[in-house]
């Protein structure tokens, strides 16, 4: 619909991942690296959707599976599998797993829709809103509540 | 001016000074006629108002400032020391700390004025000099001593000698006018060391060594301690106070070899004007003989201030000894050359013998790799004694507060520990001396009537032993009443009477580390809410080491406590299950053991062997862990005995893999982690292996 370009004022640039038939986007600010899936170390006794840990240049970093989070099927792993490195905090690195990364988008604030938060849904409060792109929406994930907020529950 | 880049430095050196002052208090308040002590605690107290002054917190100047005009005083002879002003000075050391805590967390002194304080302070001083004129005449002038108020801080004392220009701070200058009382000279010595001069340190130090045995020497420009490192050009300036003539300082210095010539020249101290409380606020002293071109009082008092401020004081913060970063140094180098060699190599490659020289070089480098690593280790220990020297001020502390008479007596404060370890331990250590002399000690009557002596004992002690670094808090007292413990777990339902009855006195003792447990009747400020041990026990197991208890009844306990020497890198025996690959820490297994499958016995429906008189309980670990893949059922099973304090256990294994060196790293804070699980380390080929943390598992 309006310009993909940077606007200059409030737009964000994300990265646009799926997972399933849905898209998602992630603000690159804290996307660290994208690496391929590699050899994941399981962790006994961990949340359920933590897959374990990798080594990414000597640096030991937990792995979810953004899939098991959202309670959607298991990951099936294959050559478009990827795994982002997600900086919130330094020095807290955290791995999430992908079905596809597709490419790098621009989108300004003023196409960005808030979502209701009417319901208690648990998946709603993992976005930060929907963007729209082109003909396309794009779900924005809100990666603090991805990534931090289970981790009290799961406790 | 922005100070905020120099936070980080005052904060370091204002917990410097801060512990000094505690320690030398603590001697003060036992020689009140301790000169030495009463110099440093001046000084230290000087030194902290000025850079508090120079960061601009006020209100930790302000407290420090009227501190310092008790400590002048009594400095000066002029009042005696008290048991009361060493407590109202505690009290200022206190306030002055949490300023600092504050500062630390938010840059801002925060609001607290501690008025009750200052004026405490400025009362002792009121009475300590009248009380003080009142016994000895001759001190009529001091009346007058103008009490200074906090405005005056800015414009404190402090003048300029034209032409030796060196400023003196207003105790160097009651120095000065003490020894002119006396009947003795201050003179300004100007040094000129002769150009072709090689050592001018050296020659300085001679200078230096010839004046001090004609007096003291009280001022230096530049410092002494730059003086002796050689920055300052061929001349120096000193202020010597003696009773010798200009001719024979004269004479002495010009007999220094390589010294071209000394200009001196007396000072003479104004004698001090009467002055009410208001023009003390500005007051200035200039010295007659030679200021012409008076100063400003305040920007000399400011001179003075950066002077003090400047002062190299051994930095703490760095704490790394220089040998350490040497020896870094030359293995670095040694690394670059065993990498040249492999260059060389390669360029050479085509030669027959490159395989026996390939292994060589990485034998070097193996043998080079190791020595850094233990040179690294080094680099990150630090003496436990940044963590205990608080302890004796706290031990005074509880002795008032308990009404109990105890001692303190440290041993090992140079043994070195793990920089992670170090920050800490001392909490941990803390609630266990607490305990010692809550619980352990008994009242003094009690002890006159036990025939012990009164003053109660208790010793902390650190030494290395092996891998392990030991702590002991020992106390003299009463020791652990077993009987008393039982029936207190007894009547707060923690155990049965027939378990009661079963339990060894090791297992009773042990229930005092148990959450929310407390034997003291009397719940008191200082101990006996029952949060103490347990927590003391959490802290130390996830330091990686282990606490035990001995205890004589009535002759005291001792509370051990073992710990790793470091926590970044282990020993650690590799071993598998299914595909999976975890590290045990060596330092806690015990043996290796081959068991026959059929050797497997049941007690309480729980697998257990025996083996060599013990009965240890298995533990399946593929079960706990949840490793799925099946495991082929054999006749043999490998067991890795593990232990943990006296307990010992079985830990069921599929493969070993041989010991290695592992650097342990943590897993991220996101992830649950099970406190089966300490940590990673990442293997040679680049595959992660966790680590099991045996206290948790045993």
């Amino acid at each position: 619909m309006e310009t993909n370009k940077v606007t200059g004022n409030d737009s964000k640039q994300y990265i646009v991942v799926t997972l399933g038939n849905e898209q998602f986007g992630i603000n690159i600010q804290y996307v660290d690296n994208i690496v391929r899936m590699q050899r994941i170390t399981r962790v006994p006794k961990a949340q359920s959707y933590f897959k374990g840990v990798i080594n990414i240049r000597g640096e030991i970093i937990p792995v979810m599976s953004l899939r098991l989070k959202f309670g959607l099927e298991p990951d099936e792993i294959n050559n478009a599998t990827r795994i982002l490195i997600i900086k919130l905090e330094p020095q807290a690195a955290i791995g999430i797993i992908v079905d596809e990364v597709k490419e790098v988008v621009t989108i300004s604030d003023d196409n960005v829709d808030k979502i209701a938060s009417s319901a208690n849904d648990e998946k709603a409060s993992y976005l930060a809103g929907v963007g729209k792109h082109g003909d396309g929406l794009i779900s924005l994930l809100n990666l603090s509540a991805v990534i931090i907020e289970k981790e009290v529950d799961g406790k | 001016m922005d100070v905020s880049q120099y936070l980080e430095i005052f904060i370091d050196e204002t917990k410097e000074h801060l512990q000094s002052l505690n320690e030398q208090l603590l001697i003060l308040e036992k020689e009140p006629e301790n000169e030495d002590t009463i110099n440093e605690i001046f000084r230290s107290a000087h030194s902290l108002k000025g850079m508090a002054g120079t960061m601009g917190y006020k209100r930790m100047q302000r407290l420090t400032h009227d501190m310092e005009n008790v400590l002048s005083e009594i400095r000066a002879g002029k009042m005696k020391v008290k048991a009361e002003l060493v407590d109202v000075l505690f009290k200022g050391l206190d306030a002055l700390e949490s300023y600092l805590n504050s500062i630390v967390t938010s840059a801002d002194e925060g609001t607290e004025d501690n008025e009750d304080i200052i004026k405490n302070l400025n009362r002792i001083l009121d009475e300590g000099v009248k009380a003080f004129t009142q016994d000895a005449s001759e001190a009529k002038e001091e009346t007058s001593k103008p009490v200074v108020s906090a405005a005056a801080i800015a414009t404190a004392t402090a003048k300029e000698s034209a032409q030796a220009d060196i400023a003196l701070a207003d105790h160097e200058l009651r120095a000065v006018e003490k020894m002119t009382q006396e009947g003795g000279h201050a003179y300004s010595l100007t040094v000129y060391i002769q150009e072709s001069c090689i050592l001018k340190a050296a020659r300085a130090f001679l200078v230096f060594k010839a004046l001090e045995e004609l007096g003291d020497i009280i001022k230096s420009k530049p410092e002494v301690q730059d003086i002796e490192d050689e920055r300052f050009d061929l001349d120096f300036s000193v202020v010597l106070l003696t009773k010798e003539s200009i001719s024979k300082v004269q004479k002495v210095v010009t007999g220094v070899s390589e010294i071209k010539d000394v200009d001196i020249s007396e000072i003479i101290v104004p004698q001090r004007e009467h002055k009410d409380e208001t023009a003390s606020e500005t007051e200035k002293q200039e010295q007659k003989s030679l200021s012409k071109d008076s100063y400003n009082a305040k920007s000399a008092a400011a001179a003075a201030k950066q002077k003090e401020t400047a002062k190299p004081v051994v930095n703490r913060s760095v704490r790394v000894d220089i040998e350490k970063l040497d020896d870094l140094m030359n293995l670095v180098s040694e690394l670059i050359i065993a990498k040249n060699g492999l260059v060389s190599m390669n360029s050479t490659e085509t030669k027959s013998d490159s395989m026996g020289g390939f292994n060589e070089q990485i034998e070097y480098l193996e043998r080079i790799t190791t020595n850094l690593h233990q040179s690294v280790m080094k680099v990150r220990m630090v003496p436990i004694e940044s963590v205990v020297n608080r302890f004796p001020r706290m031990i005074r502390d509880l002795s008032k507060k308990l009404d109990k008479k105890m001692e303190l007596y440290m041993t090992g404060e140079d043994t070195e520990l793990d920089r992670t370890v170090i920050d800490e331990i001392g909490d941990p250590l803390m609630h266990l001396l607490r305990n010692a002399a809550d619980h352990g000690l008994e009242s003094n009557e009690e002890r006159m009537k036990l025939g012990k002596p009164e003053v109660g004992s208790i010793f902390l002690d650190a030494y290395q032993e092996g891998n392990n670094v030991v702590i002991e808090v020992r106390d003299d007292g009463s020791g652990i009443n077993v009987e008393k413990i039982k029936r207190k777990a007894i009547d707060k339902g923690t155990i049965t009477e027939e378990q009661a009855a079963a339990m060894t006195d090791k297992e009773i003792i042990d229930l005092l580390f148990r959450p929310s447990f407390s034997t003291a009747e009397v719940i008191s400020d200082v101990s006996g809410r029952g949060v103490g041990l347990d927590v003391v026990k959490t802290k130390i197991e996830t330091l990686g080491g282990s606490i035990e208890t001995k205890t004589v009844l009535s002759k005291g306990s001792n509370f051990i406590i073992r710990l790793p020497l470091t926590l970044a890198i282990i020993q650690a025996l590799m071993v598998e299950l299914g595909s999976e690959k975890y590290a045990i820490p060596l330092g806690s297994i015990e043996t290796i053991e081959n068991v026959a499958t059929k050797e497997i016995k049941y007690v309480q429906s729980k697998e257990v062997i025996h083996l060599r008189g013990n009965v240890i309980p298995l533990i399946r670990l593929n079960k706990i862990l949840d490793v799925t893949e099946n495991t082929k059922e054999t006749d043999d099973l490998t067991i890795v005995i593990v232990k943990k304090g006296d307990k010992l256990a079985g830990l069921v294994v599929d493969n070993l893999i041989g010991q290695l060196e592992i650097v342990i790293k943590s897993i991220g804070k996101y992830i649950n982690n099970s406190k089966m699980i300490s940590g990673a380390t990442i293997l040679g080929d680049g595959e992660i292996a966790l680590i099991l943390d045996v206290n948790s598992l045993v």
